[in-house]
């Protein structure tokens, strides 16, 4: 099939999805660049004045933006700590044999197809709601004062919910690593006289190394752009407590109308994601050659 | 100090009993091989004395004191694993090293052990890599190593050389019998090969369905197997066993003659049948011979350069001192 008429027929035949699929992501691109240096807003309709930076300079200027930046962060940064770690526990619970197994994976696995929306629907009205939810509940019966959850902690509260959603995922990967270990290592070093933390720091962990890489890689580039469990929780606030960069975006082109504005802040936003993949890469993509 | 008794020792899996009640010693320095076709036990006795699985009943004495509800770590034992099973992210250093980190051990020990290994297994040039980048027998030599380091009372062998090719297995047979010339520890070592065990044993342990079938050196074994199954497992190419006519001749059931005790002659002997197939080895021959009442094809081993072809007819005498004979139960009779 290596020939040199095949492999030029193979790309002949290859080019029109090509050229499909690179228009399909470099039209949107090159408009969003494109609007992001004019000056256009809904409420004034009429021409739209090239104004070069002002945009962008306004964008960043804005003290919302680096709220925004901080929140994206936090945000990310906690859900990758409580799912990774969450999930390393779950997935050693659930490696090891018991009674009902496959039930109690399904239900492990269960968040993760309940939609984000719904998901966090259900965790505000349900269990962290001060007076209807089960939190509140437990508080009160506990003699103890119920924590309004989205107005005292808001952005804790927004990381629990994601983190609830993402933990299944984890879990799942993380599991199916545990299973690959060869069972003769283990063996091999509880003979050695190591206790089951040195067998868990030593053997399972550095084998778990991979897998974690591929979970923290995968669960970032998603984390950056949670925007529905916001917008139907806290609607980015207290203020901007809760609001992310997906969120800003959403309130400058959405709510303010301003599509350059907006514009602008997506492209910010497809530097920044570069950037994190860029670094993320270079930082583990090493663990993944090995 | 490594002498290991086994009193009373059963293992079942649920309901599934793999090891009956079975008793066994192994003395101090002994190199003890247990051999057996697959899924006889081997592996699974050898785990019980490990502590790796739980006995079901019975005690396992350890140096006299009895170790059957010790952990392994606190039996003393070192295990080589068929997998080799080392430590994939470590380098060869670390490898070796990690037993002797677990226990603590002083830096300046450790090198020195460590050192010492390397040079005894030929990995001093190795001692870097990751295990991904040697070959199998450099692995498997590393698993050793890091046995010998914990200096233990007793070594314990799962078919260490059965992912090694032909030539290299003849090699670490070898280095694995200096070995334990060398220590003098004990080492109990399953395989079901028997010509590893016909080599490399003090004490041949068979066993079949869990069950001790016989226990001995291995020329006591090959010269008098206790039953069928010791004399069909022990000696390559396998013992023919005849019946029906030719044993009751012997005045029993079945009788047993080893290809190398059987003399091929083209012009006369006592029994007759026709060449099938000639495997020529170049030092020998082994002839199957078809046409022999009682027992199709007899293998007999005749000269490297014996000539016959397939079909031709030949003549065969067994060496009446040599023949095995068995009762009904298939026990030997003497
Ligand atoms: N964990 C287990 N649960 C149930 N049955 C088991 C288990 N481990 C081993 N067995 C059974 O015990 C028997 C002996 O197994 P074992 O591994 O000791 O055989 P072996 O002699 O080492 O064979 P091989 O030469 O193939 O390695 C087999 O029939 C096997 O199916
Ligand atoms: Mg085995």
């Amino acid at each position: 099939m290596a020939t040199k008429a095949s492999r030029s027929a193979a790309r002949l035949m290859i080019s029109p999805a090509v050229v499909l699929l690179l228009g399909w992501m470099l039209i949107p691109l090159c408009m969003t660049v494109y609007f992001s240096f004019l000056r256009f807003n809904l409420l004034n309709p009429g021409d739209n004045p090239f104004v070069g930076w002002e945009n962008y300079r306004w964008f960043v200027t804005d003290p919302s933006f680096s709220a925004a930046m901080i929140n994206t962060l936090v945000l990310v940064g906690g859900v990758l700590l409580i799912t990774t770690i969450g999930g390393i526990m779950f997935a050693l619970l659930l490696d090891q044999p018991m009674w009902g197994q496959g039930l109690i994976r399904i239900m492990v696995i269960a968040p993760f197809f309940v939609m984000p929306t719904v998901g966090a629907l259900v965790w505000k009205n349900m269990f962290m709601n001060p007076v209807n939810g089960i939190f509140g509940h437990i508080a009160q019966s506990l003699g103890a004062a119920p924590i309004d959850f989205f107005s005292s902690i808001p952005l804790l509260s927004i990381v629990l919910i994601v983190s609830w959603q993402w933990l299944p995922f984890a879990t799942l990967i993380l599991l199916t690593a545990f299973q690959s270990l060869d069972q003769e290592q283990l063996e091999a070093a509880e003979m050695d006289g190591a206790s089951w933390f040195n067998r868990f720091w030593y053997i399972m962990l550095p084998h778990l190394a991979r897998a974690i890489t591929v979970v923290i890689l995968i669960q970032t580039i998603f984390l950056l752009s949670i925007f529905a469990e916001i917008l139907v929780t806290t609607n980015g606030g207290p203020g901007v407590a809760t609001t992310n960069l997906t969120y800003l975006i959403y309130v400058s082109s959405l709510l303010q109308y301003d599509v350059g504005m907006g514009s602008a802040g997506g492209v910010i936003a497809i530097i920044l994601a570069n950037i994190v993949a860029i670094f993320l890469m270079r930082m583990i993509g090493k663990n993944l050659d090995a | 100090m490594g002498r290991i008794a086994l009193k009373q020792v059963q293992k079942s899996f649920g309901d599934v009993t793999v090891i009956p009640p079975l008793d066994l010693e192994i003395d101090d320095g002994e190199f003890v091989v247990f051999v057996g076709p697959s899924g006889c036990g081997k592996s699974t006795l050898l785990r019980l004395i490990a502590g790796l699985e739980d006995t079901t009943s019975g005690t396992i004495e350890i140096d006299g004191t009895d170790a059957t509800g010790l952990p392994p770590a606190k039996r003393g034992l070192a295990m080589v694993f068929q997998s080799y099973a080392l430590y994939p992210h470590m380098s060869v250093r670390k490898n070796i090293a990690f037993p002797m980190k677990m226990a603590g051990m002083d830096q300046a020990e450790q090198e020195r052990r460590i050192a010492a290994a390397a040079k005894a297994l030929n990995l001093t040039d190795y001692l870097d890599r990751r295990p991904g980048q040697l070959s199998g027998g450099q692995r498997q030599r590393v698993a050793i190593g890091r046995a010998i380091v914990r200096e233990p009372a007793a070594f314990l062998f799962d078919e260490p050389l059965s992912n090694l090719d032909a030539a290299l297995r003849v090699g670490m047979r070898m280095e694995i019998s200096e070995l334990h010339k060398k220590l003098d520890t004990t080492m109990v070592y399953v395989t079901h090969d028997q010509v590893e065990a016909m080599t490399m044993a003090d004490k041949i342990v068979v066993l079949q369905a869990g069950v001790i079938e016989q226990v001995g050196s291995p020329l006591e074994l090959y010269r008098a197997p206790r039953n069928k199954f010791v004399a069909g497992f022990i000696g390559s190419p396998k013992m023919n066993l005849i019946e029906g006519e030719l044993a009751n001749e012997h005045g029993c059931r079945t009788i047993g003659i080893r290809p190398e005790h059987v003399e091929v002659s083209t012009t006369e002997g006592q029994w007759q049948g026709t060449v099938g197939i000639a495997e020529h080895l170049g030092s020998d021959t082994f002839i199957h011979i078809h046409g022999v009442p009682g027992c199709d094809p007899l293998t007999v081993r005749a000269d490297g350069e014996v000539s016959v072809r397939h079909g031709d007819t030949v003549f065969l005498t067994p060496r009446q001192n040599l023949i095995h004979r068995f009762d009904d139960n298939g026990m030997r009779i003497e």
